[in-house]
């Protein structure tokens, strides 16, 4: 059982490094996957490990990019006299103010994220099941709004950073890196996360909260560490973004409640909430079946995609681990433990 | 410290016109067994329920080891250590019985940095000690939501076990539960109240269990403390007899 675990888990990092290099077309594609794949991963943090359905994560999205490009530009330019001349003249970054304030605003983004996860949180969760779901959606709705209204970022124009120094293919790798390496590190944070005490005290928030009061775990404090761990990273994920897209705007691009707000939920599901590997895989099923249709189905996509979230919604709720916890329950370790077995060990 | 350890000082509650609960006092003794009965819908798990602070009382004053709890939450009330378990048994229903262990450790001895530790082997040893003791060990690894309505409420004792308390409340531990299974149940919270020093506080119908358990026991009627005594002086205690015979 370790063994295949040692060969799983190794197999999976060669086949991250490789990739790129192997379909060299399709470096971009990979680089949303893993996007794709730390969104659903932070958002099955609180949805499926703790039981609440935010619909808002996509404001830590959309906040982080802007952070990070509010950060970077402000370490050289006057934001507002930048954004009012639409980057028109002053759009000079030397490569060391570009890739200092990369690294900068992409940190700043995820503190940035998980303060306001902090505070939304502080406010938002006294709210259950769907109020919690379309208050957050709520504060995704607004932020998205009042940002487009704000001129010194840029408001309904959005804001522009500076191109990636150096030969556009090499960008494309470096930005594939950057998300497949947040992922990773997110993966293996969550693998022990979720092993730890912390971790099924949020599983017990999910499963019995006015149980869990009673016995006396610190829900408020456990919830909000949480939902703030997961917006870090997905500030992080949004800042990288930012970066990778170069120009964005507020609606479309970055609180995108409609798209990527829905599609890193979907994912979950497809996949199976509540499980370490079920956001992975259906991270990677949606993102295929979302390149393919968009592909050889234009115009129909959307019907498509439409399909497949209610297919999975009403007959696959349980998504891709649930139904194999379901058919073979012997691989999740669920037993009948024989009473000679415990004299033999003790 | 005080021998009492839950004073009830003429505590009242009503929901809407209902007087659920009428000028109650009463005293739990520290390392004692009490008991609580009376008949259906007189006040019993209204007063658990105004003790571990799930609704505010409408007057009258309750103190755990001489601190006022009456204007306390649920969970502030869980971490001074009085702990209760549910009439209907609220374990998590998707994960296996060690789990559900685990879970129940006491979190309110644990900081943040504690409890990003991950179970050490003594926490799933005491699992496994605290499962055999109700006769859970067998069954440790399938999921709870699976098991017998009467091997779930063992599992909820043995989670409450888990997580130390001073106090225990339990909510009519033996309803439902196998009647061969009782005997077994009352020589487990007896075993639990003299060898971890709990304080048990118990709800009971069956008056077979009771009079075998507590050492003190309380009757309410029509939200109003009947009377109080030994088992036996409660046994004989003609308005007692009354309360749940229905005198004319």
């Amino acid at each position: 059982m370790k063994q295949k675990k040692v060969i799983l888990y190794t197999g999976a990092l060669l086949l991250t490094l490789v990739l790129p290099f192997v379909m060299p077309d399709f470096r971009s594609q990979l680089a949303t996957l893993w996007l794709m794949i730390i969104v659903a991963l932070t958002w099955d943090m609180t949805g499926g490990q703790m039981g609440y359905n935010s619909l808002g994560n996509i404001f830590f999205y959309g906040t982080g990019m802007y952070v990070a490009a509010v950060v970077t530009i402000g370490m050289v330019y006057d934001v507002g006299e930048y954004t009012s001349a639409h980057g028109g003249g002053i759009t000079n970054f030397t490569d060391e103010q570009y890739f200092t304030g990369m690294f900068v605003g992409i940190i700043a983004a995820g503190f940035f994220c998980s303060a306001c996860a902090l505070v939304i949180g502080w406010l938002t969760f006294g709210l259950r099941g769907p109020y919690f779901a379309i208050g957050t959606l709520g504060v995704a709705i607004a932020a998205g709004e009042l940002v487009s209204n704000w001129d010194w970022i840029g408001g309904g124009q959005g804001i522009s950073l500076p191109v990636f120094p150096g030969d556009l293919e090499i960008g494309k790798i470096y930005f594939y890196f950057m998300f497949a390496g947040t992922g990773v590190l997110l993966f293996i944070f969550l693998s022990w996360f979720y092993r730890t005490r912390f971790g099924a005290a949020i599983n017990a928030i999910r499963d019995d909260e006015e149980k869990a009061d009673a016995m006396g775990i610190h829900t408020l404090r456990y919830k909000l560490v949480t939902w703030s761990i997961a917006a870090f990273f997905v500030g992080v994920a949004g800042g990288i973004t930012a970066f990778q897209l170069i120009h964005f705007e507020p609606l479309e691009t970055a609180y995108q409640t409609i798209n990527l707000g829905i599609f890193m939920v979907v994912c979950v599901l497809l996949g199976g909430k509540g499980t370490l590997w079920g956001p992975v895989i259906g991270a990677i099923l949606f993102h295929l079946f979302k390149e393919v249709t968009w592909n050889y189905l234009l115009g129909w996509q959307w019907v498509a995609l439409g399909a497949l979230i209610i297919v999975t919604v009403v007959y696959f709720k349980d998504g891709v681990m649930g139904y194999l916890m379901h058919t073979r329950p012997e691989w999740f370790g669920i037993r009948v433990e024989q009473k000679a077995a415990r004299e033999e060990t003790t | 410290m005080s021998d009492v350890i839950i004073d009830v000082q003429n505590v009242s509650k009503a929901f809407g016109g209902v007087k659920a609960n009428t000028d109650v006092s009463m005293q739990v003794r520290r390392g004692g067994i009490t008991g609580l009965i009376g008949p259906n819908g007189s006040g019993k798990t209204t007063l658990f329920n105004s003790i571990v602070g799930y609704h505010p009382i409408d007057g009258g004053s309750i103190r755990f080891e001489g601190q006022e709890i009456s204007r306390m939450k649920v969970q502030q009330i869980a971490r001074l250590g009085l702990l209760r378990t549910f009439q209907q048994t609220r374990i998590y229903g998707a994960m296996n019985c060690v789990e559900n262990m685990l879970i129940s450790l006491p979190h309110r001895k644990m900081s943040l940095w504690d409890a990003l530790k991950t179970n050490t082997r003594e926490d799933y040893e005491k699992a496994d000690q605290l499962l055999d003791f109700v006769g859970l060990y067998e069954k440790r690894y399938l999921m709870s939501g699976d098991l017998s309505f009467g091997q779930q409420k063992l599992l909820e004792f043995a989670m409450a076990l888990m997580n130390e308390p001073t106090c225990l409340l339990l909510d009519e531990p033996t309803a439902g539960i196998n009647p061969t299974l009782i005997n077994g149940l009352i020589d487990r919270l007896k075993r639990a109240n003299e060898e971890f020093g709990i304080t048990l506080f118990v709800i009971e119908h069956n008056m077979r269990v009771i009079m075998n358990l507590a050492e003190s026991i309380y009757c309410l009627a029509h939200g109003q403390m009947l009377a109080h005594g030994s088992p036996d002086d409660i046994q004989n205690n003609q308005d007692v007899i009354d309360a749940y015979l229905g005198a004319h």
